[in-house]
């Protein structure tokens, strides 16, 4: 049993007052008299209080009961505590999920080992080559060539070095052909990472050069589907772009070199050091991804010390390839492409929910503090302190953010999955985005830090209350302090509203403007795919040439088929090939040669997609091999280059270095680059070219890039099988892939915008929610405490309505403050969203109108009901009460 | 005129007061009262959370008995580590009794 519970403690006292009275009864004085005497001399309460204080572990016992009579207040208040608790949850649910994924997509280290020991090689030149490569995003950053590489491995003390390069190809056995990515690689690559083959073996050192057996590592998906299971696959004979290769590794799944999404993932891998091609001899080709391991004991910086000086000499000794051009050298992190600003601005819109949660779920609860403040006022006069009152309000606070946070961790736990399945397209290392301890440890660091925070205004005023002061006014709380506490969350959750309300508006005029905007082309009933050919195929012109125009007329005779055609780069969908070009008789310094996107297509392209002709005529079957090399070229560039001369007839000349093309015609502006890129993107102007008419040396690149689209007289999902059916051909080598609708793409273009949408419109309609919430909340509390004056008022002769008015104008004032502080942050929201996502224009004055109007008529609603139950007050029974 | 007892002057009075003999709250109460005369005031309500304190830091213990007007009251004694602090705290207050008295006497020297 303990020393001093209660009961000893209660024991004790009343020991003493016996022993008290009985001595004052000895010297004569009345028995009454003497106990009362014997009371007013100890003042038992306070003693008790005052004894349990020095108890040593009193504050955790005191804590225990403060959250056993929380969790009893939930029960009595179980309404209340639903509010508070979903409240609380919401918030911080939706901030949790955010959380988990920016933590697991940007920040979790790589499944390598020793992730913060790897770095990224890459070649740096003084500034962007030119306006193509600042198209292509590349600016001045680029791949390493084989020679460079080499030279670093031979020179560098600090680095282990290993390199790959991205290709890809057909995997023809075993199982049916399909095109795969493929990624060659140094035998050093992969221990150099730190991954190891989940069965099988790295390639060995002799096996990474030329003339060495082929051999092969596969992914452990196209070991499941090729040979059924991964340690089947080793050893198994597999045959890519028709050469045999003995596979030795099987790599563990969801690894990925590029640290792109799996989608991306590679499904082979080849020695580097076998592959025949030129181009790893040649210092001018940049090809390969670098990465690195820092030895033992060496640093970043020796690293890149080191590699200054490789660089500088081989300036010196190759000026043509290499002048100007160093090496960087950075922590390896995974390329998750834009998924990094989409992530960053939901957790900002969640960010603003749970602030307007917790200032909904403070208000709340000083409503409370403030309909209690009798009961603790009273209990203070028994004897209890203010700082234990103030405590008990910080654990019952606590309390409710400990279980909005379980509450909160619950809905993201279970939210995550589904939210994944939302996400357009594929986000990158999503299977890396889980509940893991540091997202738990900061959920509940913030569910506690919202619990102080709400307890801390109650409290607070627990400790300026004097007692006698609160027990005089007989439970009628000071409202005057309270109401300016109360105005402030009211005001400060409808300027985070308006933020949110802004946003939201802001990105559905945008989508309406983008889904209004012609795409240049008509998408319906048209399906694009790339094709991939057998290598030997492709490696003779004249072969490549009559193989694509067997394959495209196989489709066109399908029934339902309306027209075909091959082109290179499909408009809408990753992957263009922009090029410099001039018109005139003499080029221009290369520096000052504008760009445009070079397409070649095969006959019948303008009417597969349905590109309105403006001047002259399309390409067609007159443009042949030998005849007069013709182009089409868009209004952009027509308007660009000849302003307003007519262009048809006119010579273009491409950087491809092949003849001059004569144009034929002029064509719509095609947004390449979907509605929401096209007019922000440096490059647009267009020139369409006959494939058959490209040069000799370019028709194997040209066809590796190759893709067939299809208009078909219906929509076009029920005829896919028919269609790569006749693709694959009747030799059966040919592979359809990455097969879409032109509609998809249209829509697929805008998924950024169109999430951003949905999503900001939920965060946007659940903090009006509870703005009106929390606007009820206060006005119900506030005019309840009024009754009184509004009685008066009644009595003076006030009309109902006035009384109406008068509720409803203060809420107004309320949100009116809010809106404008709101409006002045949503327009530094809006620049951000501007910079960070494509086709966002301005905040228009209508949609913040329209905002500001939304909460207006929200806070009138909100705040009609409390404003009918005070203009119905009974004056005679209210002035009875005083 | 009444003083109030200088801070952990308390402490010292109830270790002195219970060095004689076991004796329950009320009786040390009237006791400090008997003894220190009119001059210092001792409030009940503090007594108490010392003697607790007290019996928490080992230096006094308790036990309940019938007391001389034959109620149940509880006794504090002194323990033996009680008394060590007893000679600790005494000695250290006489020294600096001593020392203020010194500095006393110096002030009236002077003005003499």
């Amino acid at each position: 049993m303990r020393r001093n519970d209660d009961r000893a403690i209660r024991k004790e006292m009343q020991s003493h007052l016996d022993e008290h009275a009985a001595g004052l009864m000895a010297q004569g004085v009345a028995p009454a008299e003497a106990r009362r005497r014997a009371a007013l001399a100890l003042g038992a309460e306070a003693v008790e209080e005052a004894c349990k204080d020095v108890r040593p572990g009193r504050w955790t016992e005191d804590l225990r009961r403060d959250l056993r009579h929380g969790l009893r207040m939930w029960r009595r208040q179980p309404g209340f505590t639903a509010v508070v608790l979903l409240t609380l949850g919401l918030g911080i649910g939706a901030t949790t999920l955010m959380v988990t994924l920016v933590n697991g997509v940007l920040f979790k280290p790589l499944a390598f080992a020793h992730p913060e020991r790897v770095v990224s090689v890459q070649e740096q030149t003084a500034a962007p080559p030119n306006a193509t490569a600042v198209a292509e995003g590349w600016s001045n950053i680029w791949a390493v060539t084989f020679p460079n590489y080499e030279d670093m491995v031979r020179a560098s003390r600090t680095l282990e070095l290993g390199a790959w390069a991205r290709s890809d190809g057909i995997v023809s056995q075993p199982g049916v052909a399909s095109h795969v990515n493929a990624d060659e690689v140094t035998a050093s690559l992969f221990p150099v990472l730190g991954v190891r083959p989940i069965a099988g073996r790295y390639f060995l050192p002799r096996e990474d050069q030329r003339g060495a057996a082929p051999v092969a590592i596969i992914s452990a998906a196209l070991a499941r589907q090729r040979f059924g299971s991964v340690p089947a696959a080793i050893g198994g004979r597999l045959v890519y772009e028709q050469q045999a290769y003995l596979v030795v590794g099987v790599m563990p799944p969801g690894f990925d070199l590029n640290g792109y999404t799996t989608a991306d993932a590679a499904d082979v891998y080849l020695p580097l050091g076998q592959d025949p091609s030129p181009n790893l001899q040649n210092r001018g080709r940049h090809m390969l991804g670098v990465a690195a391991r820092l030895r033992d004991g060496a640093t970043l910086g020796q690293a890149r010390r080191e590699l200054d000086v490789v660089a500088r000499r081989l300036q010196a000794a190759y000026p043509q390839t290499n002048a100007q051009r160093s090496f960087l050298v950075r922590p390896w992190v995974a390329d998750v492409g834009d998924a990094s600003t989409t992530l960053w601005l939901l957790l900002s819109a969640a960010g603003l929910v749970l602030l307007i949660a917790c200032a909904n779920v403070a208000s709340l609860l000083l409503v409370r503090a403030q309909a209690r403040e009798p009961e603790l006022a009273m209990r203070a006069a028994l004897g209890a302190g203010r700082g234990r009152l103030a405590r008990q309000c910080l654990a019952e606070s606590l309390l409710f953010g400990l279980g909005g946070g379980v509450l909160g961790l619950g809905l993201a736990g279970a939210g995550l999955r589904p939210f994944l399945a939302i996400w357009p397209g594929t986000l990158p290392r999503a299977a890396d985005a889980t509940l893991d301890w540091r997202v738990l440890g900061l959920a509940m660091a913030t569910a506690l830090l919202c619990g102080v925070f709400f307890g801390l205004a109650p409290a607070w005023r627990i400790r300026l209350q004097s007692v006698d002061a609160a027990l005089r006014r007989g439970g009628r709380a000071s409202a005057a302090a309270g109401a300016r506490l109360h105005s402030g969350f009211v005001i400060a959750e409808v300027g985070l509203a308006v933020v949110l309300l802004a946003s939201a508006g802001l990105l559905g005029s945008a989508m309406l403007r983008l889904n209004a905007l012609n795409l240049g082309l008509n998408p319906t009933n048209v399906v694009a795919g790339r094709v991939a050919m057998p290598a030997p195929v492709l490696a003779v012109p004249a072969r490549a040439r009559m193989a694509w125009r067997d394959l495209t007329d196989r489709v066109r005779a399908l029934p339902g088929v309306v027209a075909a055609a091959t082109v290179d780069t499909v408009p809408l969908r990753e992957g263009n090939n922009p090029a410099s070009y001039w018109v005139g008789s003499s080029p221009p310094p290369e520096a000052q040669q504008p760009t445009a996107l070079i397409n070649s297509v095969g006959p019948g392209y303008f009417a597969v997609m349905r590109i309105p002709l403006l001047e002259g005529r399309v390409l067609d079957d007159r443009d042949r091999q030998g005849a007069m090399p013709a182009a089409v070229i868009d209004e952009t560039l027509a308007q660009h280059a000849f302003g307003g001369r007519d262009p048809v007839g006119q010579q273009i000349h491409l950087g491809l270095g092949n003849d001059p093309l004569t144009i034929v015609g002029v064509v719509q502006h095609v947004r390449y680059w979907g509605p929401a890129g096209d007019d922000s993107n440096p490059v647009r102007d267009t020139v369409y070219y006959a494939f058959d008419q490209v040069p000799d040396r370019l028709v194997r690149r040209w066809s590796q890039l190759m893709s067939l689209a299809v208009r078909t007289s219906g929509p076009p999902g029920s005829m896919l099988t028919q269609i790569a059916a006749a693709v694959r051909g009747p030799a059966g080598e040919d592979a359809f892939y990455e097969i879409r609708t032109m509609s998809q793409l249209a829509r697929g273009s805008l998924d950024q915008q169109r999430f951003l949408l949905i999503l900001f419109a939920a965060f946007a309609g659940l903090a009006l929610l509870l703005a009106a919430l929390g606007i009820y909340g206060v006005q119900a509390f506030l005019a309840a405490r009024r009754m009184a004056e509004f009685g008066v008022r009644v009595a003076l002769g006030a009309g109902r309505g006035q009384l109406l008015w008068l509720v409803v104008r203060q809420s107004l004032g309320m949100v009116l403050i809010g809106v404008v502080a709101g409006v002045a942050v949503a327009l530094l929201a809006s620049r951000a969203l501007r910079s960070a996502v494509a086709g966002i224009g301005s905040v228009s004055p209508a949609t913040l109108a329209a905002v500001g109007l939304l909460l207006l008529l929200a806070a009138a609603l909100a705040s009609l009901p409390p404003a009918r139950r005070a203009s119905r007050v009974d004056p005679v029974r209210t002035l009875r009460q005083e | 005129m009444k003083s109030d007892l200088p801070q952990g002057t308390l402490d010292l009075l109830i270790l002195k007061v219970l060095a004689l003999e076991p004796l329950h709250g009320y009786a040390i109460a009237q006791r400090l009262e008997q003894v220190s005369g009119a001059v210092v005031q001792i409030g009940q309500g503090t007594l108490y959370p010392a003697l607790h304190r007290l019996e928490y830091r080992g230096w006094l213990a308790a036990d309940w008995k019938t007391s001389s007007t034959g109620r149940e009251a509880k006794f504090y004694r002194l323990t033996p580590k009680g008394r060590k602090a007893l000679e600790r705290e005494t000695a250290s207050w006489e020294r600096l009794a001593g020392a203020v008295r010194l500095i006393l006497d110096l002030g009236e020297g002077g003005a003499r």
